[in-house]
């Protein structure tokens, strides 16, 4: 069915469960170092494979980062609060429970405000945000499909088992219509901003970071009882947040419409294709029979520890956008495509550094996005800092450098050659401001090129730039070459 | 030396301390008598003379250097299996965890090594504390030194055989409903359940979280005292250990007096169910204490109906929940069934094979109580009689400063007798379990042999949360009253191990 009949005859309601890896030193339950990509199962413990006789214990600042995310957010945080088990059985689980929050959740009632790209306000109302461990990761080899079921045998590596994650989680979301897609990408992509913002999270979506579980369900307009759901799970993008929740849309409107059900079920995403595919099933009958974690004691977060969390926190990151964009002066396309490539931060600490926005904003966007990009890494990988930028600019600012030079400083700091001063020393790269030299290579420039000498004369200024490239070649690049052509065009006379 | 034996570890210590004996000798003299008769009593599931003999020559250095490192230096000690010991297999009494290396040792063990104490072994017990005979033990039950036809208790009768039958001058047990005090009841030795998280428990294969508390198995009380004193205090591995010291018990023993002591019976554990000697028993221990001008009030705990039905729903839903970690992925068994299997049939066949009759009744129960639907009616409930549990005990302790009750039902019964009647079983606990329920300390003493069996009774002392050096006043003063009467203590009536055929 074509998306728009869909939504002449159906209300979209959308509900987003949003997990928030931490980026806390340590786990949630035990000391373990909390790191991507370290060999398998090397950060593990008796507490994080769950060994009999091992305990948790909470990280205090796994509960201080979940209380900002809460605060944040705008939720009340709890007085006091439990974990609880939810039981299942699973080989990434070690204990087969995993440690989380039920019926009292650190963070609650919460609400943020979207905008969409026409300027549309869309309140979201935050139900929940709490506190979980993360499971192990399983590598299915053998089979066709990398599931579990087909595959020859699975591998398990637990260094992510005890992971904080905050799971944040809204209430149904009604009214966003043709916009769900686009509101629940907005959404997701808000919170990131805002847990990268508050610097609790890497909030890399590509590594899981950031993972979102989309429900959905569709009800005949004017109906009160809201449709059975399904959940698309980790849905990993935010393109693919849109894609898979207007799929969505389609796939049970398409159902509806011809009569049939749906089935509350958990569904998988196919990026590659673009579809949801059946997974288990799920009904309110799969029971993880939870119950208070007899382990742990309650958590009572002291209010003067909440206040001095709220005093900490940084500005929201879409009024900082807003301010940022009116401070700098960009076009609005400018500062769009820095939003986009994730720039802001970089662009906000080479400004602070001592550079102009634009000047910033033409390194981190043009040379250095282009470097980044040939060697698959982010901007923030790169081995130059906002200052070291700043400082290179101040250089060509005071024509100690030209832009070509200023290339070949970044270049010699990316190559680990030291402060960008250490490289202009090692590489020579300081322009040649000694005017005689200049004058005698243009001179010998001029000579031995007769017919361009001609045509300067003849008032065909163009016609200087072979001699300028010339004159630029025997000073080894080292000229400002602005100098030189007024040099060229004054000699020719 | 072989009546290094017959000593308190008290007395041991003392030896140990003024250099008149070593470690090495007193440890060899009961790892010689465990090695003999351990095949009578099945006390230990697991012996090892080089690592003890080694930790015994290390206190015996530290001796010989002047350091003290507790006041139980140099004394041998057993740990029930429960305790994840990294030189020793752990089991449980689990086949499921049959031969399983710890990768690190617990924190009472590690206590226990910086105490100085050589660990003798690994006792036995119900599979997973589950049980008060240990036959429910997958490696077979232990006996009871005063008859080997009988049970030593439950879940630690490995621990309690082990003391009474002088295989151990100490041992430490785990008590999740009575586990400690019921096998020291009919094995006439002496158990504490200290105040729950008075000792850590990381290390401990969690029965029910909530209910789990580990501490002495002795001969006396005192030596129960100075146990108690070096496995307690805060750990921060243990979150729900409790953050302060209670001070020393065995200070608390060594100034016992009867100054203005109330003690209380409850009216609902004082009568009904009791074996007659044990009854008998019980009357005498109060007639005592009333000579020596203690007060004795009855006090009404309500509640106290309720506790083994509360109890049998908590602590299956908490067992259920800790023992699904037992799935064959990580660690201990691993049962590949027949062609193909899924990780679902590997698990269900491992832990089909792995797991006993009793420990499957309790999952089921547990996994039953907390399903979706039967939440409220079972776990829920459960909890709000542990509530007024608390309450009755609040309201009675407001009154008397200990209560007391006589630890167990009957004297020990036969080997098989109960096996085959899970409810009759679980009656066993019916005056201990309270103490777990409310987090409360509780110690058993001996207090004679009932006259129509000739076989241990116990008297059990109950205090309020955090005040056992209250409970171990009133043992010490118990245990001195029949100390004057028998002109020693109750253990020295035991027949000779030697002597006894199984």
């Amino acid at each position: 069915m074509p998306y728009e009949k869909a939504l002449e005859q159906f209300e979209v309601v959308i509900g987003l469960e949003v997990h928030v890896e931490l980026n806390t030193k340590s786990k949630m339950f035990c000391g373990c170092k909390n790191e991507f990509g370290s060999e398998p199962n090397t950060n593990v413990c008796p507490i994080c494979i769950g060994l009999p006789g091992a305990l948790p214990s909470v990280n205090k600042k796994a509960v201080e980062s979940s209380i900002a995310i809460g605060l944040a957010l705008g939720c009340d945080i709890a007085k006091t609060c439990r974990f609880s088990r939810k039981n299942y059985f699973y080989p990434d689980l070690a204990k087969n429970f995993q440690t989380s929050q039920y019926d009292e959740p650190i963070a609650f009632g919460g609400k943020l405000t979207i905008e969409l790209a026409d300027g549309q306000a869309f309140d979201v109302e935050i139900e929940r945000a709490h506190m979980e461990e993360d499971a192990g990761k399983l590598t299915h080899v053998g089979g066709s499909t990398g599931r579990i079921h087909g595959a020859d045998y699975s591998l398990v590596d637990y260094n992510r088992a005890g992971v904080p994650l905050v799971e944040i989680v809204t209430k149904p979301i009604f009214g966003a219509g043709a916009k769900a897609p686009e509101l629940a990408a907005a959404y997701v992509r808000a919170i990131r901003e805002i847990v990268k913002s508050m610097n609790v999270s890497d909030a890399r979506m590509e590594r899981g970071n950031v993972r979102c579980d989309a429900n959905v369900s569709l009800r005949p307009k004017g109906q009160e009882k809201l449709g059975t759901r399904t959940e698309t799970k980790n849905v990993n993008s935010l393109r693919s947040i849109e894609s898979a929740v207007r799929y969505e849309i389609q796939r049970q409107a398409h159902i509806l419409a011809g009569g049939g059900s749906i089935i509350q079920e958990t569904r998988h995403w196919h990026e590659d294709r673009g579809y949801t595919s059946s997974g288990r099933v799920k009904s309110d009958a799969e029971d993880y029979r939870y119950f208070p974690e007899p382990d742990l004691v309650p958590v009572q977060p002291a209010a003067d520890w909440v206040d001095s969390i709220r005093a900490a926190l940084p500005e929201n990151p879409e009024k900082r956008r807003k301010r940022l964009s009116a401070e700098w002066g960009f076009s609005e396309l400018e500062f769009r495509d820095v939003v986009n490539a994730d720039l802001l931060d970089v662009i906000y600490a080479t400004v602070e550094a001592g550079a102009k926005p634009q000047a910033a904003r033409k390194w981190w966007s043009g040379e250095l996005a282009r470097i980044a990009n040939s060697e698959n890494k982010s901007v923030e990988e790169l081995a130059i800092t906002p200052t070291q930028v700043a400082e290179i600019q101040t250089l060509i600012d005071s024509g100690e450098l030209t832009d070509r030079l200023a290339r070949d400083v970044v270049a010699g700091v990316l190559a680990g050659e030291g402060e960008p001063r250490a490289v202009i020393e090692k590489r020579g790269l300081k322009v040649v401001s000694d005017e005689a030299a200049l004058i005698a290579a243009i001179d010998q420039a001029l000579a031995s090129q007769p017919d361009v000498l001609e045509k300067i004369r003849e008032g065909k200024q163009q016609a200087a730039g072979a001699v300028i490239g010339a004159v630029m070649k025997a000073m080894g690049g080292q000229a400002d070459a602005a100098r030189v052509r007024e040099l060229v065009l004054e000699r020719a006379k | 030396m072989s009546d290094l034996i017959h000593k308190s570890a008290a007395e041991l210590a003392d030896l140990l301390s003024t250099k008149q004996v070593s470690s090495e000798e007193v440890t060899t003299a009961f790892f010689d008598r465990s090695e003999k008769l351990n095949h009578k009593t099945f006390s230990y599931l697991h012996l090892n003379r080089e690592t003890a003999l080694a930790a015994a020559k290390k206190a015996d250095q530290a001796l010989a250097a002047g350091k003290i490192q507790s006041p139980l230096h140099g004394v041998p000690i057993a740990v029930k299996d429960v305790l994840v010991t990294q030189d020793a297999p752990t089991t449980a009494g689990s086949k499921i965890l049959e031969g399983w290396m710890p990768q690190y040792d617990a924190t009472v063990v590690k206590k226990l090594r910086e105490a100085g104490l050589p660990i003798l072994g690994k006792t036995n017990m119900d599979e997973f504390a589950m049980g008060s005979s240990t036959e429910y033990s997958a490696y077979g039950p232990s006996r009871n030194p005063w008859d080997l036809q009988r049970i030593p208790g439950g879940s630690g009768g490995g621990s309690s055989s082990a003391v009474a039958g002088r295989l151990a001058p100490l041992a430490i047990g785990s008590d999740t409903g009575g586990s400690i005090r019921y096998p020291a009841a009919v094995t006439g030795s002496v158990g504490t359940k200290p105040t729950y998280g008075a000792v850590s428990r990381y290390g401990v294969i969690a029965l029910a979280s909530s209910l789990d508390q580990i501490g002495p198995v002795t001969n006396t009380v005192l030596d129960a005292a100075l146990l108690q004193d070096v496995i307690s205090g805060h750990d921060s591995k243990d979150s729900t250990s409790l953050p302060n010291s209670l001070g020393s018990m065995a200070d608390a023993v060594r100034n016992a007096d009867f100054k203005g002591l109330r003690v209380g019976i409850v009216k609902q554990l004082s009568s009904d169910g009791f074996q007659a000697g044990v009854a008998e028993r019980f009357q005498d221990t109060l007639s005592k204490l009333t000579a020596n001008g203690v007060e004795i009030v009855e006090v009404d705990c309500p509640s106290f109906e309720y506790s083994v039905a509360a109890y049998y729903l908590i602590l299956p839903a908490e067992a259920s929940s800790n023992l699904a970690k037992y799935d064959s992925v990580r660690f201990g068994m691993r049962v590949l069934p027949e062609g193909n299997p899924t990780i679902e049939r590997v698990m269900a066949a491992t832990r089909e094979a792995g797991f006993g009759p009793e420990v499957k009744r309790r999952i089921i129960l547990g996994t039953y109580a907390l399903s979706s639907g039967y939440y409220d009616a079972y776990y829920g409930s459960a909890q709000k009689v542990r509530t007024l549990i608390q309450q009755d005990l609040a309201n009675a302790f407001a009154k008397v400063d200990v209560l007391l009750t006589p630890t167990a039902p009957t004297t020990a019964f036969k080997i098989g007798e109960k096996v085959n009647d899970p409810l009759a079983m679980y009656l066993n606990d019916i005056a201990t379990i309270p103490a777990n329920l409310a987090g409360i300390p509780g110690i058993s003493v001996p207090n004679g042999l009932a006259k129509e069996d000739g076989l241990p009774s116990g008297v059990q002392i109950l205090a309020p949360a955090m005040q056992d050096a209250k409970a171990y006043r009133v043992a010490a003063l118990i245990e001195n009253l029949y100390k004057a009467e028998w002109g020693g203590y109750l253990i020295d009536q035991a027949p000779d191990l030697e002597a006894l055929n199984v």
